[in-house]
């Protein structure tokens, strides 16, 4: 009798213990979410990202600017007390919209491969660069070098035929 | 292969110079020849080129050899500008805005590499900001 008796005990305080920490965790998982909620909409890159927390485990959903963002993301919410573990769900605003295309690119580098080269002209047609106008014989050396480095960029050839060396 | 023979003592130099990575290939009537050499090798290279095609005007032939790929971060570098100053600028275009000078034949340090065009650099009075490579030139030994 005194056995079972202690055994209730036990089953009692189990299910004491039990009851307790499942409500507490509950609790805490909305705090943790609330706290989240605070980082991510102090800033303006992470404004659009989403959080839920179920036992300890923070969800992030919705759009991040960046990858960087993304990584500086998950970073925040690990810190904040309670978070056992990040899954990362964010996606990324594509990136497309942020580089310039590579002909934009590749024309701002001849703009500036010519920038010293004031009495030339150039007209680039898919990747083929036309140079008319004129350049001193002695700095066209240097010129060709410069524009032909540029192949590294999608440059594929220099048609210079009409350019006048002085 | 027309091509290959027309600039063949070209072709030849750059194996022997040597030149790393030398890549030679034609296609769409251009000849490409890329590889990373020293200064010097660009220049005896560029002066065959200029000797096989005078005016460097047939436009047949894209001579790619980079002659910094081999300098470091810390590396000393002089302005070789051909009488200005060299501009130092906040970005990496000549669209960005000036934020310094450095004198012609100054000699400054290479921070980092942007990109084979710009390079960011510090002057010894502490100016730092992007400059366009074409004027950097390493300083040997």
């Amino acid at each position: 009798m005194k056995k079972m008796l202690k055994l209730g005990i036990a089953a009692v305080a189990l299910l004491l213990m039990l009851g307790t920490t499942s409500c507490k965790k509950k609790l805490k998982d909305a705090d943790i979410q609330a706290a989240i909620e605070t980082v991510l909409k102090a800033d303006a890159g992470m404004s659009n990202s989403m959080v839920s927390v179920k036992d300890g485990v923070a969800t992030i959903t919705g759009e991040c600017k960046d990858e960087a963002c993304k990584t500086k993301c998950e970073e925040a919410v690990k810190k904040i007390e309670g978070v056992k573990s990040v899954v990362n769900n964010c996606t990324v605003a594509p990136v497309v919209a942020v580089v310039p295309p590579v002909t934009d690119q590749l024309q701002q580098a001849i703009t500036d491969a010519l920038k010293d080269f004031p009495g030339v002209k150039s007209e680039l047609t898919d990747g083929v660069l036309t140079l008319t106008g004129e350049v001193a014989k002695s700095s066209l050396q240097k010129m060709m070098m410069g524009l032909n480095a540029l192949k590294t960029m999608g440059l594929k050839k220099i048609e210079s035929a009409s350019l006048v060396k002085k | 292969m027309a091509l290959q023979d027309k600039y063949k003592e070209l072709i030849d130099a750059a194996t022997a110079a040597p030149v790393v990575n030398l890549q030679v290939r034609e296609q769409e009537e251009v000849l490409y020849i890329d590889g990373e050499s020293s200064g010097a090798v660009k220049q005896q290279l560029w002066d065959i080129y200029g000797k096989l095609d005078p005016d460097y005007s047939a436009g047949d032939l894209m001579l790619n050899i980079n002659s910094v790929a081999g300098i470091s971060d810390g590396a000393k570098l002089k302005v070789t500008t051909n009488k200005t100053n060299l501009n130092i600028r906040s970005g990496p275009s000549t669209n960005d805005d000036i934020v310094g000078k450095a004198a012609r034949h100054e000699v400054v340090t290479l921070v980092r590499k942007e990109n084979d065009q710009w390079w960011f650099i510090k002057t010894d009075d502490g100016e730092e900001g992007y400059s366009f490579t074409q004027y950097l030139t390493p300083v040997e030994g």
